[in-house]
Formats: C-alpha cells, structure tokens, sequence
C-alpha cells in the first residue's frame, strides 16, 4: 500500500463524492485518471480491505430502533440459541462472550414491539436462564472511519441522548 | 416520512455502489430522474440524518485491529457524563454507549468498544481508562465466536 493508496482510502472514508462521476472526482483529488483509481479501488477490494462502497444509515433517521441484547444460557444449549437467534433478520451481530451472559446480539426492528417479540421469544428458547435488553441512554461516539496514514480512528458524533 | 423513491434510493445505498463510471445511472433511469436530481437526493438523506455516511466500508481486521473488547463499566450515574467523554477522546475506543445496568446480574452502564494489535493492547487500555477516570469496576468481554455479523437491510 503506498501513500497514495493511503490518502485515496482515507478519503473514500471520510469524504467520498456525493456526485454524478464519484470516481472522477476522486482521480481529480489526487491528480490521477480515473481508470487508476478504478483500479486501485477494485484492489482495496480484492484484498478484502474495503468490504463494500455505500451507506451507512442511522436506524432512527429510518424510523427504526435498535438494542443490544444479552443472553444468559447453558453451555450445552448455546449452539442452538445463537444459531435461533442469527436466523431472525433483524439481528445484525450475534456474538459468544466470555461472560456468565454469553450471548450477545445486535436488534435493529421497525418499532418496539418486533424487539420485545423477538427478545421474549429468545427468553422462551431451551437453557435459557434470562435476557437483558440494553438499549442506548446515550450515545458518546460512534467511530466512523479509520485514517490509513495515521493509523487512527476518528469519530463523528459525540454525545447524544436517545 | 419517507417516500417509496426514498426508499428505493436507500436500498440502492445499501448495496456495494458500481465500479462504473456513472454508478447512479441505471437508478436514475429505473427512477425517472436525472443522475444530478438523484444526487441530490442522497445529499438530502444526508442532510437529514437519516444517511449517516456514504463511503467505503472498511474491515478493520484487515487493517491491522485484529483484537477488540466491549469494555463494559459501571459509573455512577452523576459520573456518566464525564466519563463518557473522558473515553471518547481515546482514539483506541470506537463505540461510547451508556445502556441501563441490570441490577443485580449486571451493574455495568458504561459500553465501550476497545480496539487493538493484541489482547493486552485492550487490557492496557482498559487500565489507562480505569486511572484517569477512577472506575474501579469494570469487565473486558471479548468475542469466542462471531454467530452473524452484517449490516442491517432496511425496508
């Protein structure tokens, strides 16, 4: 990766062109043609480092809520928890912990309802002892892009009540 | 609130952008619309919060952040204030929530996600946070297995 890869994926990052020809005004940027910078990009991607170019959304902004859920459950029954868990498509993430609570989803539904369906039905599920709903009070920082040539993360919003 | 056209437009954003030249062409058309009235629709979504950001979506394990942990502390709620943004100028912590504590399974409300080369990285991190903000009770949670992890498909 050399600088100029460098400073393109940084501003891909944090400022990527809102615009008609993206890529043309990312070549004009970094003085380049934009054919490079198609193929530099196509790398990024190749080399798994850029997973995708797109958006990413505010679920409030969309009329969605989210929560992180946790999940107190047997051992020997938290295969099949989890694997019930991920099947529902309004989990995104879904993670063993090494925690008493080893279970640890991502909720994101249109309204409470959904979440409070889905939250009591996990609740329901063989060898599960108990579930915590912990949705944000507040939100410090949410990290958005991370600076190649730095090496940092920089964040976007600090501090808001939910 | 939002519009079917919206709604379109976000599912389009949600999907990897063409590595075309004009990658809102075929939208714009399917649309009705200029590329240059559709862009500007992305900027409204922007300006109203509902589009955070638009742009590359990188993997931090690639980039060298293989370790992270939910550093999860419980701060009394006076202090939550503080602390929270004493740990958000901390460039190694990504994510600063306060969430309800679930007392007495669970005393923590403080939620960071911490990020590092290493397991220790975290840990030192973690302790670094613990000095200068004086809590005392914390737990590091780290991932054994990662079940699912996508980005959510709205509408």
């Amino acid at each position: 990766m050399d600088e100029i890869d460098k400073k393109l994926l940084n501003i891909m990052q944090e400022d990527f062109p809102i615009s008609p020809e993206p890529y043309k005004e990312l070549a004009k940027r970094l003085g380049l043609e934009e054919e490079e910078v198609m193929e530099r990009i196509i790398a990024f991607k190749e080399k798994g480092l850029v997973r995708r170019i797109g958006g990413i959304f505010d679920p409030r902004g969309l009329g969605y809520q989210s929560t992180l859920v946790a999940v107190e459950v047997l051992p020997q029954n938290l295969k099949e928890a989890a694997e019930r868990v991920s099947s529902y498509e309004e989990v995104t993430h879904n993670y063993q912990r090494n925690h008493r609570f080893n279970l640890w989803f991502t909720l994101i539904a249109p309204g409470q309802e959904r979440m409070e369906e889905i939250i009591t039905s996990v609740g329901d599920l063989p060898g599960v002892i108990r579930t915590m709903n912990l949705p944000c009070l507040r939100l410090f920082k949410i990290k958005t892009y991370f600076n190649m040539e730095t090496m940092t993360n920089r964040d976007e919003i600090t501090a808001r009540r939910e | 609130m939002l519009s079917n056209q919206d709604k379109k437009i976000i599912g389009f954003l949600q999907e990897d952008l063409p590595l075309e030249s004009r990658p809102y062409k075929r939208l714009a058309e399917e649309l009705g619309m200029t590329e240059e009235v559709l862009v500007e629709k992305v900027k409204e979504l922007k300006d109203r919060g509902a589009l955070r950001r638009l742009g590359a979506v990188v993997r931090h394990y690639q980039a060298g952040f293989r370790f992270n942990a939910m550093g999860c502390w419980q701060v009394e709620d006076s202090l939550v204030e503080e602390a929270g943004r004493k740990i958000s100028s901390l460039s190694q912590v990504s994510h600063v929530y306060e969430r309800p504590a679930f007392p007495p399974h669970w005393p923590y409300n403080l939620f960071t996600m911490i990020h590092g080369k290493s397991r220790e990285e975290c840990e030192e991190t973690a302790q670094k946070i613990s000095r200068e903000t004086g809590i005392k009770n914390y737990q590091l949670l780290y991932s054994e297995k990662e079940f699912k992890k996508t980005s959510m498909r709205y509408f």
